[in-house]
């Protein structure tokens, strides 16, 4: 079977982020950029299920400006098959995304879409369960096993309060979280052979989507500042002030 | 204008998430907005749903009670939200891994945008919702006729559990749709609160060294009446599952009392317990960055001060 995995090009997770001054967003100008760690995951998940004779292709897609085409290149680099990228200047939210990825999907005919759980530039933890409606498929949102079967996955998924088996009928729709594997590093070699992977560049309107946004950003702010405290000498002396300054115990 | 919230719940009883998005619900509804219902779908779930009936501020309780709605699968669970839709103008839903889980499958079949993990209410159509794991805040416009909202529990205190008495009602959906199945639930059995609703929490990071030494930590929190929680690198090394975490990738916590042990302070871990109202930091780095937020810092071995805590606990108990 095709599984596609789709991936999403955000600032790299070990910059601080700074709002902008004029509280449109974030700085991204000259700011690393990085494949979504939780995409990484995806990738991950979908080579394992190829080494494991499960699936024979991957295709990885990715929706946004051309510079997306580069995280498309990191997933190939890993050791994905092929690319889409779906070009647009236009900023996706999740909705516009579940949309373009459902028309890819419906071109491509995979059996298991694997996608992060959330991206960690908007935090919505959206995409996975819209496509997934979009489709008519089952999904397994938060999985941390995933094992597939004739017909049919075995998803165990991280709830509040532990874990959560479900059986899903395939094709379904598998978002990652941490614990699901940790992602491979891309060789050298496999660099170099990235890049005569074929990428396709596909338009939201070759797709027949409708991408404007539904959510207005109005504007963009910090959070309030926490001030740092005290340092005290002794167990003795927090438990007293814990008790007689701050009286939380 | 009826706004509808999806208790979380375990068919016996509600969840304390559920009063928090009740919370937000009231915001709403004080913004212009209308009444609240709540929904409680499940299997045998009336006790549930009698809980959320005592839930003061309800106007209607609507019970669905189904065997496809048991364990809340969102395959099952979403058509029913959708059919009760055109009577709404607002679903909202905790933002636990359960309403996470149903409610963007919900915006879509509705062909909405999903407005996640919102910290306040600005308007019936504007809201504020934090981004880069809390290091912004940004407030958006939903323009879709209908808003289908998660809610932050922490950024909302819980409305009161008692009190009111709304009717019963019950509703029916298309039930199962056979495209997926509960196979089983472990759950992590613990005689502490949860962590999303204690009072007190204590976590460990990598500075404990092994799961083993978590019990250095669960000594203390039972004289505090405390949860135990652990940052992202604790349980990335194994030493506990993940439903410890506390962070972005976490649980997002606001207790009275934070205490932060052998965690350096890495932004993930902050984005995930930065509202807590006191915090202290237990390290032995001086320079680690969770002492910049902590309001008390206590620079030392872990291994010496956890006993020493837990000690002179024991004796202010006396």
């Amino acid at each position: 079977m095709k599984a596609l995995v789709a991936v999403k090009r955000v600032v790299d997770y070990n910059v601080k982020v700074r709002v902008k001054a004029d509280h449109t967003g974030v700085e991204t100008a000259n700011v690393k950029m990085s494949m979504n760690p939780f995409d990484e995951i995806a990738v991950e998940e979908a080579l394992r299920l190829r080494e494991a004779g499960t699936v024979e292709e991957i295709i990885v897609v990715s929706c946004g400006i051309q510079q997306c085409q580069e995280t498309i290149r990191t997933a190939l680099a890993m050791g994905a098959d092929r690319g889409v990228l779906v070009l647009t200047d236009v900023e996706l939210q999740p909705l516009a995304v579940a949309k373009l990825l459902k028309a890819v999907i419906q071109k491509e005919g995979p059996e298991i879409v694997i996608i992060g759980k959330q991206a960690i530039d908007d935090d919505c933890n959206q995409t996975g369960q819209m496509l997934a409606a979009l489709l008519g498929w089952p999904q397994a949102t938060f999985a941390s096993k995933l094992v597939i079967g004739a017909g049919s996955a075995e998803v165990t998924r991280e709830v509040d309060g532990g874990l959560e088996t479900v059986k899903l009928k395939m094709p379904a729709v598998v978002t990652t979280d941490l614990r699901l594997n940790e992602p491979r590093y891309a060789s050298l070699p496999n660099i170099m052979k990235a890049k005569k992977k074929p990428i396709d560049t596909v338009t939201p309107a070759d797709l027949g989507v409708d991408v404007a946004p539904r959510l207005i950003t109005l504007k963009v702010e910090e959070p309030v500042k926490r001030q740092g405290g005290v340092k005290v000498g002794s167990v003795e002396e927090l438990v007293t002030k814990l008790k007689t300054e701050a009286r939380v115990i | 204008m009826t706004i509808l919230v999806v208790a979380e719940h375990d068919n016996r009883s509600l969840r304390p998430a559920t009063l928090n998005a009740v919370a937000a619900a009231s915001e709403i509804s004080k913004a212009g907005g209308g009444d609240i219902h709540i929904l409680v779908a499940g299997q045998d779930c009336r006790p549930a749903a009698d809980g959320a009936a005592k839930i003061a501020g309800i106007a209607k309780v609507l019970i669905a009670d189904d065997a496809a709605y048991g364990h809340g699968l969102a395959e099952n669970v979403a058509p029913l939200l959708v059919s009760l839709a055109p009577h709404y103008s607002h679903l909202l839903a905790p933002a636990t891994t359960q309403g996470k889980n149903l409610m963007p499958r919900v915006a879509a079949l509705l062909d909405v945008m999903q407005i996640s993990d919102i910290s306040g209410v600005v308007s019936q159509d504007t809201f504020i919702r934090p981004i880069y794991a809390g290091n912004a805040l940004a407030t958006v416009q939903s323009k879709d006729p209908i808003r289908v909202i998660t809610v932050r529990g922490t950024a909302f205190p819980p409305v009161e559990g008692e009190g009111g008495s709304a009717a019963v009602e019950a509703v029916s959906g298309p039930g199962a749709a056979g495209l997926s199945e509960f196979v089983k639930a472990e759950l992590s059995k613990s005689e502490r609160p949860e962590l999303t609703s204690a009072r007190v929490i204590i976590s460990g990071g990598r500075g404990m060294q092994s799961g083993d030494n978590f019990h250095l930590l669960e000594a203390v929190a039972d004289k505090l009446g405390a949860a135990v929680g652990a940052s992202r690198a604790a349980v990335d090394a194994g030493f506990v599952p993940n439903d410890y975490q506390v962070g972005q990738t976490g649980k997002i916590v606001a207790p009275e009392l934070y205490i932060a042990v052998g965690i350096s302070g890495a932004i993930q871990h902050l984005a995930g317990m930065k509202d807590s109202k006191v915090i202290v930091a237990i390290n032995k780095d001086e320079e680690a960055p969770i002492f910049q937020i902590a309001d008390y810092g206590l620079v030392g071995d872990l291994f010496k001060i956890l006993p020493e805590l837990d000690a002179e606990l024991a004796k202010r108990q006396q």
